[in-house]
């Protein structure tokens, strides 16, 4: 012990100013690129003469925050179990086709609809999560041979949109309370379940430890299997409620909703762009709505400039590799600090 | 000692006798060989070699996409931007060759370098800057995705030389086999390189930075230039890759839409483990020649093309359960004869 302060004597006093200072989470850090972009953007909007956070920017932040942020806190449960879900994006499609198919633009069918999209998801996470713990199968390969089943199912069956959504439920998609659309009240509703159940419930907790080590979970008598099943239903169920979602804004089902937005890769950039750790065991919903939260301002405000749609891709790849860079770096030089001391 | 007991077991006769294949190579060769069956089977322009081989030049793109995909998943990794390099290599060949004959050679090099290029910041982001693989490859086809059309202003533009195309669809005449296109002779070039590769030290300890990567570090193993190696290959690959393609289907946007996805496929079919450190890169070829010869069967056979990709879904997860789960299965199918011929062998 003596002997290694001694060798690191010389950074004693650097690491020692440095500790008192609040330490800077992930999740803050989400938060702050979020305002800096905001302010960035007013700034840069404003100079064209319009402004960004009006009544409209607001509202369009949130709207296409909204689909991507119900995808994006399932996917957090899932990768914060270490596992990973591809087959989001097929599901969203699939789940507003068998919404709006089973709707047919009858008031009295809205809550079977509701019902059979997300039971029909759900058992697309039980799929999922079995063929994971039961075929002992990696999650990319599992989502993604189950995406592709999906993907020929519907390749198989549709060519285009189908099923018709009544008005009365168009009113998911498109009512608002001020600015605030009610699509997005109800993700952040399904976030702070989802807070919640990781933060305060045993079952959540030990998504954290099955993500962090399943080999000591195990052994430590965490159910692994069932909370790796868990957490693939309940992600399949936020992409369900996704999917139904898009099928009340849309007015019907459309079975590539999900790929054209490209649900699945978006979705797991936001979440990691949230600070959450790809590998699993830290991190949460909180930054995962920050990394949604900036993903759709950085569209808003690209949109405002009326900017090449392709550079918005160019920006978004910087961004996540440089956020997590970012993380990265901070993480080991906890660790560094951490064996120091 | 294993000599001894091989020469014993072939002593023995045929019924013991086991090809020398790196582990999890036999599953996938089955597979293949009862494919190709199949097709000769039930598709007449497979009676003669011509139809096999037009079967290799079709596969030859994903086969040196999945041994680029081989280098980096062995070591530990993946590489999500091999599709989105495909697209960028053949849209910027065709901007820049523009029809232009003389300027084949300098732009067929710039793919290359291309490929090469965004290897070597894969790789040196994923071990420099510590982001793992999947995400600075993710990232790194979003920027591709939008680069090149950006560039290009939304659509790919220009044409590609004759003497572009002639690597993807020309063949040229080789003694004692005749015509043989371009694209195998390519292939089995690489193919014979990368598994002559695989053989020598820096394979060795490019599948032990997979399999252990603190084992590498601390007996002195360059992880990092292992790493960044294996990305850059990768690259290199996905640029020939993409001059083949370019050559073979012409230019359009679509060219490397999900071939990323393809590849890990065709990969984790060759029996190789994802998260690294198992699996040879002959098998991940195989596994990419399996895939291709199982479209042309469904093809053959009048599945719709809808249906493909769910056909692929199920066939990659059996494929992992078997590697997964099968292990135990032959471990306990083995058990016997494994008795019996170690029984002899003393006596």
């Amino acid at each position: 012990m003596s002997v290694v302060q001694e060798n690191v004597s010389p950074v004693r006093p650097r690491t020692g100013r440095a500790a008192p200072r609040p330490r800077l989470t992930p999740v803050a850090i989400v938060y702050l690129a979020l305002v800096a972009l905001l302010v960035v953007g007013s700034v840069l909007v404003g100079l064209r003469g319009e402004v960004l956070l009006d009544q409209a920017g607001i509202l369009n932040i949130l709207t296409r925050a909204a689909a991507l942020g119900l995808v994006a806190v399932g996917q957090t449960m899932v990768i914060l179990t270490g596992s990973l879900d591809l087959s989001v994006a097929y599901l969203i499609g699939l789940t507003s086709l068998i919404a709006a198919e089973t709707m047919a633009g009858r008031d009295g069918m809205v809550v079977p609809g509701v019902l059979l999209a997300l039971a029909v998801a759900a058992g697309v996470g039980l799929v999922n999560g079995l063929v994971i713990t039961v075929l002992k199968a990696n999650a990319f390969i599992a989502t993604l041979g189950v995406a592709l089943i999906l993907r020929g199912y519907l390749e198989d069956n549709y060519t285009g949109p189908a099923g018709d959504v009544p008005r009365g439920f168009q009113h998911l998609g498109y009512d608002r309370i001020g600015p605030v659309p009610v699509a997005a009240l109800l993700m952040l509703a399904v976030a702070a379940v989802a807070w919640w159940y990781l933060s305060r419930t045993r079952p959540g907790y030990h998504m954290y430890a099955v993500g962090g080590d399943i080999e000591v979970a195990r052994l430590s008598g965490v159910p692994t299997r069932r909370v790796v099943v868990t957490a693939h239903v309940l992600c399949s169920v936020a992409a369900g409620l996704t999917g139904i979602y898009l099928a009340s804004r849309l007015g019907s089902g459309a079975p590539y909703v999900g790929t054209d937005a490209g649900y699945d890769l978006e979705s797991i950039a936001a979440v990691v762009l949230g600070g959450t750790l790809l590998a699993g065991g830290r991190g949460g919903v909180v930054g995962t709505i920050g990394g949604v939260l900036i993903l759709a301002t950085l569209d808003t405000i690209f949109d405002d400039l009326a900017v090449d749609p392709f550079f918005k891709d160019v920006v978004r790849g910087v961004v996540l590799v440089t956020a997590v860079a970012l993380y990265a770096r901070r993480m080991t030089a906890r660790r560094a600090r951490g064996r120091l001391a | 000692m294993t000599r001894e007991a091989g020469v014993a077991a072939r002593r023995e006769g045929a019924a013991c006798w086991r090809p020398r294949l790196a582990e999890g190579t036999a599953p996938v060769l089955v597979v293949l060989l009862l494919l190709l069956v199949g097709l000769a089977v039930t598709g007449p322009a497979y009676d003669e070699p011509s139809g096999y081989l037009a079967l290799l030049k079709r596969a030859a793109p994903l086969m040196i996409l999945a041994i680029g995909q081989y280098f980096v998943i062995v070591s530990g990794g993946f590489d999500l931007s091999v599709g989105a390099l495909v697209t960028a290599g053949v849209v910027i060949a065709a901007r820049l060759i523009d029809g232009d004959e003389s300027a084949t050679t300098g732009v067929v090099l710039l793919v290359l370098g291309f490929g090469l290029l965004v290897g070597l910041v894969n790789g040196l982001v994923t071990t420099k800057l510590l982001v793992p693989s999947f995400i600075v490859t993710l990232g790194m086809m979003l920027v591709l995705d939008g680069a090149v059309f950006l560039w290009t202003d939304g659509a790919p533009r220009g044409a590609l030389s004759a003497g572009f195309r002639t690597f993807g669809r020309g063949s040229v005449d080789v003694p004692l086999l005749g015509e043989v296109p371009w694209s195998v002779l390519i292939l089995l070039a690489i193919l014979v390189a990368a598994a002559l590769f695989m053989r020598g030290g820096t394979g060795r300890a490019l599948v032990a930075v997979g399999d252990n990567e603190a084992a590498v570090r601390l007996s002195g193993g360059q992880v990092d230039r292992l790493r960044l190696l294996a990305f850059v290959l990768s690259g290199l690959l996905a640029a020939v890759a993409a001059i083949l393609l370019g050559g073979f289907a012409g230019v359009s946007a679509q060219v490397g839409n999900g071939l990323e996805f393809r590849a890990i496929t065709a990969v984790v079919l060759g029996g190789v483990l994802l998260g690294g450190g198992r699996g040879s890169v002959v098998a991940a070829a195989a596994g990419a020649l399996s895939l291709e010869a199982l479209f042309t069967l469904l093809n053959l056979l009048g599945v719709s093309g809808a249906l493909e990709s769910a056909v692929q879904g199920v066939i990659i997860i059996a494929a992992v359960a078997y590697a997964a789960l099968g292990g135990g299965l032959r471990q306990r199918l083995r058990w016997r004869p494994k008795r019996n011929s170690t029984q002899p062998a003393p006596s």
